[in-house]
């Protein structure tokens, strides 16, 4: 267990290492270069090679990179001077009001996702499998603005029993003191996710039902409401531990377009300003922040999946 | 009884029944056509691509010129779908923008998963320290958010649909490769794939040859989820304003534009079209994944 430990934190530092690369690569790729993108279109070649040589936009591409991860070790995030803010105040201010959204859409579509999942493996071909399986595959099919914007129409818009903007104060407080709003995009980004999770508890589920430790306890004389959620149900929530790690891109994504949607001022929104800005001090931190929490999850999400799963030995 | 008349039938035409060993693709093929709803899908994917390349041949729009006279026209016999904001006849715009989505999609679904297979392929089969490092770049591409690289790629290229085609590749080949990896770790020992390396033959014959062809199934199962996720990639690009640029258009642009006018009046004609073009054409391609993915690696193995 130890040596497993080891070998996957190393590996996951060699990723770090190439995802910086890649990452600061991929900004260095801006027409004009980074440097015209934070000065602007209108600067002069005075003006542009003083602040090249102030920020060392003219060293070495190995010298540029190792300061700025000599910065990031230090915990600093980057400058962006279209905001004039530290980007770790930028994160700071955007970042617990996406995680509001996340943790309740995560929370309300696994709250629906899974048990329907397991009834409908226990029910399966039956009429309510089927209508089941159809909204999950619509879930899977409907870009997510799409659904956003159409529970805006019906019942905002027409009905008017939600407000169609979500919270905008700027704190999370005051977020939360504004429930009503929060509805439509929670369950706009609920929706996405639950279809991943009904889909998969309903495989997980029916490949656990046929297993020998299932016809053991139904032999020892369990009922069926036993075997279901005491033993097939505990052996299916293993795989949902890892897939909930493994989906913390889908999540950031699914987040960003639902942010967009309602105007919500969280990262998602906040990245994509930036993109707009070409504000790439923010796009990297952002990037990087967004990468290292799928690194940490995906590491937690093996570590958790040998825990709690005994049969599984490294 | 059906099945007594066709053998007596062919027994009288002197035909005896093949015992040649059927290719893989044909037995799944037939896997695949006892599942109704994928065979159903299946015309409807080639009628809409029917509806989107053949359709302006039958129903001539002007999508050159605004006409403005037209604005938000509702649907009347000349234009049997309306006409958007710019006077643009609806139902001639759905078919010039489904050719862009369904154009991008298979394309870019394409790319991601002949690079990508090489990629696993090679990673697999040759092992040691090369599959380590070339793993470790997968993991690294895996673990970016793929929506941020999609999107700072989109405003560092300005997309054409070339360009959205190589941006959705990108960050979709990981996955891919990622899996063909897996798969070729375990075709790697079979016999046949040790049986050309005993007699000298090149890593790339026994990857393209022998590992490519066996792992067939997955690549194509994975070949058409990965259709309906670029064109759900296309459209929230398009949503977002980085994806095709005017005058061209997708599905995904021509909602959004269509959304901006949603709380000003009833244009339904603008929004449920493409909308729900989108969705169908989606979850076409999610049952015919689902069925093949039946017929290559469950069902195949009891006959």
């Amino acid at each position: 267990m130890v040596g497993f430990l080891i070998r996957r934190i190393g590996q996951s530092i060699v990723v770090l290492f190439i995802v910086t690369i890649i990452t600061f690569y991929m900004i260095h790729l801006f027409p004009g270069g980074a440097i015209k993108a934070m000065v602007g279109p209108k600067a002069t070649p005075v003006q542009l090679a003083y602040y090249t040589n102030l920020y060392g936009f003219n060293r070495p591409f190995y010298v540029q990179y190792l300061k700025w991860v000599g910065q990031l070790l230090s915990g600093n995030l980057g400058f962006s001077p279209k905001l004039n803010l530290a980007v770790s105040t930028e994160i700071g201010n955007a970042l617990p009001k996406t995680i509001v959204l996340v943790v309740l859409g995560t929370v309300v579509s696994l709250l629906f996702g899974v048990p329907l999942g397991v009834y409908q493996a226990v029910r399966r071909n039956s009429i309510g499998d089927y209508i089941l399986t159809g909204i999950s595959f619509l879930g899977y099919s409907a870009p997510v603005f799409f659904v956003g914007l159409i529970l805006v129409e019906w019942f905002a818009v027409d009905t008017h029993i939600f407000p169609p903007f979500a919270p905008s104060g700027q704190t999370v407080g005051a977020i939360l003191a504004d429930p009503r709003a929060l509805v439509l995009p929670v369950v706009t980004y609920a929706f996405g996710l639950y279809a991943l999770w009904s889909r998969y508890m309903r495989s997980s589920t029916l490949d656990n039902l046929v297993q020998d430790f299932v016809r053991t306890a139904r032999a020892k004389g369990a009922g069926e409401r036993r075997v279901i959620w005491v033993h097939v149900f505990r052996n299916s929530l293993v795989s949902i531990v890892t897939l909930l790690g493994l989906s913390i891109p889908g999540i950031v994504a699914g987040a960003l377009f639902t942010e967009v949607v309602f105007n919500y001022p969280g990262m998602g929104m906040a990245f994509y300003q930036a993109a707009q800005n070409v504000d790439y001090e923010s796009l990297l931190g952002f990037t990087v922040l967004a990468t290292v929490a799928t690194i940490l999850g995906n590491l937690i999400a093996d570590v958790g999946y040998a825990v709690l799963d005994p049969r599984v030995r490294y | 009884m059906a099945d007594t008349l066709a053998t007596n039938a062919a027994a009288d035409l002197g035909l005896e029944p093949s015992t040649k060993p059927r290719g893989m693709l044909v037995r799944g093929w037939e896997v695949f056509a006892e599942n109704k709803l994928a065979l159903g899908s299946l015309a409807f994917v080639i009628l809409m691509l029917l509806f989107c390349f053949l359709g302006p041949v039958f129903y001539t729009t002007n999508q050159v010129n605004t006409n403005l006279l037209l604005y938000m026209c509702h649907p009347s016999g000349s234009h049997l779908l309306g006409c958007d904001d710019l006077g643009y006849d609806e139902l001639g715009r759905l078919m010039i923008g489904g050719q862009t989505s369904l154009e991008v999609g298979l394309a870019a679904a394409g790319v991601s998963v002949l690079f990508g297979t090489l990629y696993g392929a090679i990673s697999g089969y040759v092992g040691g320290w090369l599959d380590a490092l070339m793993m470790r770049i997968v993991d690294a591409g895996l673990s970016i958010p793929g929506i941020m690289v999609i999107i700072i790629l989109s405003v560092i290229f300005h997309p054409s649909p070339l360009v959205m085609i190589f941006i959705i590749a990108v960050f979709y080949w990981f996955g891919v490769a990622r899996l063909i990896r897996g798969e070729t770790l375990s075709l790697r020992t079979r016999e046949y794939v040790q049986a050309v390396r005993v007699i000298g033959g090149l890593p790339m014959r026994s990857v393209v040859r022998h590992v490519v062809p066996n792992a067939i199934g997955t690549i194509i199962v994975q070949a058409t989820f990965a259709v309906a996720d670029s064109i759900l990639l296309l459209s929230g690009l398009g949503f977002l304003g980085l994806g095709i640029q005017p005058p061209s258009t997708d599905w995904g642009s021509m909602l959004a534009s269509a959304l901006t006018y949603m709380q000003g009046g009833n244009y339904w004609w603008l929004i449920y079209p493409p909308g729900i073009a989108i969705i169908l054409v989606c979850i076409a391609f999610n049952f015919i994944g689902d069925a093949l993915r039946d017929a290559f690696e469950t069902r195949l193995q009891r006959r």
